[in-house]
This record gives structure tokens, C-alpha cells and sequence, in this order.
């Protein structure tokens, strides 16, 4: 009992939804009289069945979501214009040479001013995105501080301050003025706050800034330029500078 | 400039994508650059990022399960999904409308062949082993065969890997991917009757070693 050849491609075609109306009526008057065609039919269904039941669909594996972004990254990163006075006259502009430009650029550049300030506020609503507020997500910080090996070339602290009332959520890698940043997410209330950590020297006594009705707090310590971003009020967010610059003393 | 453009791990919507299949023109002498796997060439324009992460992330597992089935190379697939996906970052003004699936789909196709190509003979998925594979399927062994039937996930892979690459082509883009046979038409550049019968063939291939279809109508 087998199908009759010159229905198959068609019977393929019904359990595909892919038969007009038309050929629908006449296959399936066709079917009601042939077992062998019905038969058919119910096997293909059956194969699809078990490939749909199956998970053979490959997932991508987390290292090319990891190049694809350095890869996007790299290509959103800012053009080699030249900035606080860099001379790019000697640089040759081939190929490779401007790319070996753009990334000398980016670690010659150091964040300032007002420009900084309004960026890290941008990195503070991107964040909020849902997709985007963190990479790793827990409350571990001994799982959030190993997370960021190999991702940035220093060891951002990583602290819980839950017992502070700023819960720690996860981490992330940013961007900030070019470059790669490591940034910790902690909630105070309904308020998301964002700890952007890079290497640099900033003075250790905390100022307290405001952009777009966001408060910024920048302080330094230990070789790094730590930036708390919030729409939490003014003395949440010092408290909690407070509490992680003594957490991390 | 952008921080972290791709959300980590977000699992890809089922969802068929059978919209008009306009993608073709914008492909066919589009993106069909030769530059090495992983390069990040100055890109054209500004930000496309947030498009790319509306319109092309979500697609991203299926574009390297793509790759995977082509290439069946875990590492290969990550190079040509990776070039993929760039390519189709550069190139995402091209959609215009059309449906993002088919026109990845056909952007992953393309850049396996270009891996092919620069990969001939390097490996053993290339074209030789193609053709030694599809004249001796001999090695599928009744234990695997028992697997399949068990609804064992590897040895069902291994299946779909072993048939021959226009039908195992034709059944990952119907089957896992669910796009129409209009969509595998323009992706694969063959007939609607090619894709179905291309697709009877390897459902019959893979329906056979399941205990399902019989041998031969």
C-alpha cells in the first residue's frame, strides 16, 4: 500500500498548508478513497511532528553573540577624529592603519566634561531597555566579579549592598566614551542604579552632578573612576555611593 | 556610539515568517563581498544598532542552526553566521519592507558558500565529503536508527546532517524554519516544484530511519 505517485509532492503540499483551496477539495475527495494516499498523508504529518516535538534547531552558542558584539561594537565605536589636540598628520590612513588609529584614539581619549555626563545618562535609559540591563543577571557577586575576566582588562569590586537596601541585580559591559566599561546594576526602590567602573583617576570625595533629571555621582578610588547614574533621589544615591565606597575599602 | 548592541541569550520566536518574498532583488548582486570571516570593516553609516537588535537579533539562532545544518561544523557555523549576520548589519538598508527571516536566511546561505569556497578541501564537510556521503549512506546503523526512533535529539541531528545537502537544505528551511516554499524558492533560486519535491525526498530519508515513511512510493 503506497501513495500514488503522482499525488506525493501534493500530499507534502496539504500537510504544509501550502495547497490552494481548490487542490485541497480535490485531494482530500481523493484521500477519502485511497488508503495509500491517507496513509501517506499521516506519515508525513508524523514526521513533522516529531521534528517540531524534537529541539534539533541549534541554538547559537553564547561566543558569537560575545564577537558579534565586539565585532558591532568595533564598528560603532566613534571615527578617529581628532580630539583634545591629538595630531593624527602621521598616522597612514590605509587599511589597517586606521583601524589601528581608531583604536589608539579610543585609549588616548579620556572622558570629560559635559559630553561624559550626558553618555553615561544615555547608557543609564539604554540600560533600562528590558533586553539590556544586564548581561549576567544575579545577586551572586561571586558570580558577577568573574563574569567580567576577559571582558575588561581590571577588576571592577563587587559588592552586594541588599542589607543597604540596594540590592545588587547583575552586570554588564558598556560603552562609554569608547570604551569597554564595566557597569554593576543595583535597584534601590523601583529605581534602577547604574555603577559604571573604568580605570582612570578621579579624587576619592564623591560630586554629585545632575543631567536630564538624572543624578550622576562620580568618585574615585584604587585606579579606577567609579560613576553611580540614577533617577533615585538625591540622598539614595549618596547614601548608596556611601555604602559601596565603605563596602569597598 | 552604543554600549553592548545583542541582549545575552534570548531564545529565538518559533514564528513563521512567510511574508511577501520581495528579498531576492535586494540580495542577488548585493552582499556578496569575500572578506575573511570576523572582519569588522569601518562600516558605512552611523548607528544601525537598534534596528539590528529589533529586526536581526531574534533571528539569531536560526541563522547559525542554518549555518550548522550547512556546514555540520560547530566552528565553521559560527564563522559564517558570525560574516552573516555583519553582512547583514552593512546591508540592512536592503530590507525595505521585506521579511527579515527569508532574507537572513538567504544572507547565511550565501556566506556559506563563500566559506566553502575558501574552505575547499580543508575540511572534511567539504564538497568531497558531500559527495561521498550522499553516494554511501551505508553507515546508518540500526542502533542509530533505534536511537532516532527514542526520539533521541543527537541522533535525529545526525539524520537531518546525513542527507544530502539540496534536500537537507529544503528540509531545515521548511521544517525548522517554517518559512513557505516560496521563501525556500527565492532562498535556494530553484522552482516551487524543486523545493517540494527536494523536500519529499529528505522527509522520505529522514521518515525512513525513523520507522515512519515506507522506502519507497
Amino acid at each position: 500500500m503506497s501513495a500514488c505517485p503522482d499525488k506525493e509532492l501534493l500530499l507534502h503540499a496539504l500537510a504544509d498548508g501550502e495547497l490552494d483551496a481548490g487542490n485541497v477539495l480535490a485531494l482530500e475527495a481523493h484521500l477519502a478513497t485511497c488508503p495509500g494516499c491517507a496513509a501517506e498523508l499521516a506519515a508525513i504529518r508524523e514526521v513533522k511532528a516529531q521534528l517540531k516535538a524534537a529541539p534539533v534547531a541549534y541554538a547559537a552558542p553564547k561566543s558569537l553573540y560575545d564577537r558579534l558584539d565586539a565585532a558591532l561594537a568595533e564598528a560603532e565605536a566613534p571615527p578617529p577624529a581628532p580630539r583634545r589636540g591629538m595630531r593624527f598628520e602621521t598616522w597612514v590612513l590605509s587599511g589597517t592603519g586606521a583601524a589601528i588609529a581608531a583604536s589608539i584614539a579610543l585609549m588616548a581619549i579620556l572622558p570629560s566634561g559635559a559630553s561624559l555626563q550626558s553618555e553615561l545618562v544615555d547608557a543609564q535609559a539604554r540600560s533600562l531597555d528590558a533586553q539590556h540591563l544586564v548581561d549576567v543577571q544575579t545577586s551572586d557577586r561571586h558570580t558577577v566579579k568573574p563574569w567580567f575576566n576577559g571582558k575588561v582588562d581590571f577588576a571592577p569590586p563587587v559588592v552586594d549592598l541588599a542589607s543597604q537596601g540596594y540590592p545588587l541585580v547583575g552586570g554588564r559591559l558598556d560603552r562609554i566614551d569608547g570604551k569597554r566599561v564595566a557597569a554593576l546594576v543595583f535597584h534601590r526602590g523601583p529605581h534602577v542604579i547604574n555603577l559604571f567602573i573604568w580605570p582612570g583617576d578621579a579624587p576619592s570625595d564623591p560630586v554629585m552632578q545632575q543631567d536630564k533629571g538624572y543624578n550622576l555621582v562620580r568618585w574615585g578610588r584604587g585606579g579606577l573612576v567609579f560613576w553611580a547614574v540614577s533617577d533615585c533621589d538625591p540622598a539614595a544615591l549618596t547614601g548608596f555611593q556611601q555604602d559601596f565606597a565603605a563596602a569597598t575599602k | 556610539m552604543s554600549g553592548r548592541l545583542l541582549p545575552f541569550r534570548r531564545s529565538a520566536p518559533r514564528a513563521a515568517a512567510s511574508g511577501p518574498a520581495s528579498f531576492s532583488s535586494a540580495l542577488r548582486g548585493g552582499p556578496r563581498s569575500t572578506e575573511p570571516a570576523g572582519a569588522a570593516a569601518p562600516f558605512p553609516r552611523p548607528s544601525e544598532a537598534p534596528r539590528f537588535r529589533e529586526l536581526i537579533v531574534p533571528h539569531i539562532d536560526a541563522a547559525y542552526s542554518l549555518a550548522r545544518y550547512l556546514a555540520r561544523d560547530a566552528t565553521a557555523a559560527e564563522d559564517i553566521a558570525q560574516e552573516a549576520l555583519l553582512k547583514a548589519y552593512r546591508n540592512i538598508d536592503s530590507l525595505r519592507g521585506a521579511a527579515v527571516k527569508p532574507w537572513l536566511m538567504a544572507i547565511v546561505r550565501n556566506a556559506y558558500f563563500d566559506w566553502r569556497r575558501r574552505d575547499n578541501g580543508r575540511t572534511v564537510t567539504g564538497p568531497a565529503a558531500e559527495v561521498a556521503m550522499a553516494e554511501a549512506p551505508a553507515e546508518q546503523s540500526s542502533a542509530e536508527d533505534e536511537l532516532i526512533r527514542q526520539g533521541d535529539v543527537a541522533a535525529l541531528r545526525r539524520a537531518i546532517e546525513t542527507i544530502p545537502e539540496p534536500f537537507r537544505e529544503a528540509l531545515v528551511l521548511r521544517d525548522l524554519d517554517e518559512l513557505s516554499y516560496r521563501d525556500v524558492a527565492e532562498i535556494t533560486g530553484v522552482p516551487m516544484g524543486t523545493v517540494m519535491s527536494r523536500l519529499a525526498r529528505a522527509r522520505r530519508m529522514l521518515g525512513e530511519r525513523m520507522g515512519i515513511l515506507e522506502a519507497t512510493a
